[in-house]
């Protein structure tokens, strides 16, 4: 049976000043439908180039991204991204920021009353309802990720794509976005490829890890299952002896990778 | 869960403390009045001073030019009455200044709206930015004036000349901040464009726009600046209505009072003209 979405070969190379550079090498990946997939590795692996393959406003140099089995290489809606410093437009209200993509998205599909409520649905989901006529000026760096969240998920996306979006956030602040993730995730059901540097985040919230080797030419290292049933919860999986075995696989990987090492 | 309500109990009601505040304080209202006073005596003084040393400089026998006393005692007739109309340019400075106004009005207007878009086309467009920007750089260094014999030969009239002069001296500030403005769009919303699908009309009105509006401003402002300059140089040639040929034909019947007073009303309005630039800049940005 063909995957949900399938990253077939892909491999990108850059042309600039100094030559060409290739950033990814012969990546291949299946994600099926509903699956939350993160994808860790150092800095400068090529992790975010791959999301933005995905997304489309990056294009293969070789290979494709297959989505429902129809190849998709420009930017569309059905591969909404949350990016990692937000995006928020800075002259329009949590709202209006919201509002523009539901519009957008569905504003042929839902009358302008239902825009509305669907809006307010999404920012509820992410509880920025009480903001939502604040500027993201007005608003805290947690808060803007929420609002990029609930613009991501009002686009009613075949697959979110999380590029870091919590990697500028503080411990707390990324412990309770982390736990909102997997609440909208386990109740909604979207199928997710979330880019990440943090190892408990990608154990935590996973169905699996991607693990990429170190560029130039990045590749895909090893991929971990994680078996953990849901719904988790960080507190009990703390002592979790298999959530820790696992948590000690992907750090050996990467520790193993690390660019220290490598040079 | 007993220890937790005790604590809560124990804690002092915060509501109920007053804030410290020292006897011998000066109360609200004389502090406002200090904090006005502080604004408004520096520039009253500064003004203060400036005409002091104008009125001692000119009050000698032999003065060249007017006092500050004399200009406004042989012009009180215009200071009076700016709205008097004897036909001709025998007019009143407010209707000098208004047809100025309306030509700076006119040409401004054209600039903008050519300037905002050849800026967002040469911001967007790496291939017109190639083709243009050597052009604009070595036609905004081309003063004003120089533009006018070009303009009275194409044009065969004062009005659409003068118009013609404000348009291509106040064009250059405008376009240039725009594609600065375009061009410094963040990478996050063109995505956030992308992601979107947005219709390049959509980007230009949902995205490029409010995003370039502070560079916008920064080059109307310049821009109104210089149009002021042009005009007042313009009308002195054309003839007509108009503060400028007002100062021009004041020179010619040696009443140096009425171009200092004119001068006066230059700097005003130009001043002005910059604040309400400003005002809608900081209005449109919020």
């Amino acid at each position: 049976m063909a995957a949900y979405l399938s990253i077939e070969n892909v491999g990108i190379a850059f042309t600039g000043d100094k030559g060409t550079f290739r950033a990814l090498d012969d990546v291949v990946l299946r994600i099926d439908k509903g699956e939350f997939v993160s994808i860790i590795g150092h800095s400068g692996c090529g992790k975010s180039t791959l999301l933005n393959i995905v997304a489309g406003l990056l294009q293969a140099t070789e290979g494709g991204v297959l989505l429902e089995g129809r190849e998709v290489d420009t930017p569309g809606p059905d591969r909404a991204v949350v990016f990692q410093n937000h995006s928020l437009l800075p002259w329009l209200s949590v709202y209006d920021n919201v509002r523009m993509a539901v519009d957008k998205v569905h504003g042929k599909t839902k009358s302008k009353a239902e825009r509305h409520d669907w809006t307010l649905h999404n920012l509820s989901l992410v509880r920025m309802d009480a903001a939502k006529d604040k500027k993201p000026g007005e608003i805290s760096g947690g808060m803007k990720q929420r609002v990029g969240i609930a613009r991501a998920l009002a686009m009613e996306p075949k697959v979110l794509l999380l590029d870091e979006p919590f990697g500028a956030l503080d411990a707390l602040t990324r412990a309770h976005l982390q736990d909102s993730l997997m609440e909208i995730h386990g109740r909604l059901g979207n199928t997710v490829i979330m880019i990440t540097h943090d190892v408990d985040e990608s154990v935590l919230l996973s169905d699996r890890i991607v693990m990429m080797t170190n560029g130039p030419a990045a590749r895909i290292g090893q991929i971990l299952d994680i078996d953990l049933p849901r719904p988790r919860s960080r507190v009990e999986l703390a002592d979790n002896p298999h959530f820790n075995h696992l948590r000690a696989e992907v750090l050996r990987f990467l520790h193993g990778h690390s660019p220290a090492r490598a040079a | 869960m007993t220890m937790v309500s005790k604590i809560a109990e124990a804690k002092p009601d915060m509501a109920q403390v007053t804030p410290y505040k020292p006897a011998g304080q000066p109360s609200a209202a004389v502090k406002k009045a200090r904090e006005i006073a502080s604004r408004v005596l520096p520039p009253v003084l500064g003004l203060a001073v400036l005409l002091g040393i104008w009125q001692l400089a000119c009050s000698g026998p032999n003065a060249l030019l007017p006092g500050p006393i004399k200009v406004v005692q042989s012009t009180w007739p215009l200071i009076a009455d700016p709205f008097f109309d004897h036909g001709g340019v025998d007019k009143g400075l407010f209707w000098h200044l208004f047809a100025s106004l309306k030509r700076v009005a006119m040409g401004f207007a054209l600039s903008s709206v050519a300037g905002i878009l050849l800026g967002v086309l040469v911001g967007q467009s790496t291939l017109a930015f190639r083709a243009l920007d050597p052009i604009f750089q070595v036609l905004r260094t081309v003063p004003p004036l120089a533009w006018l014999p070009i303009s009275l030969a194409a044009f065969r009239q004062a009005d659409p000349s003068a118009i013609f002069v404000i348009f291509i001296t106040s064009i250059w500030p405008i376009i240039l901040n725009t594609a600065v403005g375009v061009r410094n769009i963040p990478q996050d919303y063109r995505n956030v464009a992308l992601v979107l699908r947005l219709s390049p009309i959509e980007f230009f009105f949902k995205i490029v726009i409010p995003a370039t509006v502070p560079y916008i401003f920064t080059g109307l402002k310049i821009g109104i600046g210089l149009s002021w300059l042009a005009i007042i140089a313009a009308e002195m040639l054309i003839g007509g209505v108009g503060i400028g040929f007002f100062i021009w034909d004041a020179w010619n019947s040696s009443l140096m009072s009425e171009i200092i007073l004119a001068l006066v009303y230059v700097g005003l309005v130009g001043f002005m003209l910059d604040r309400v630039i400003t005002v809608i800049g900081k209005m449109l940005s919020n």
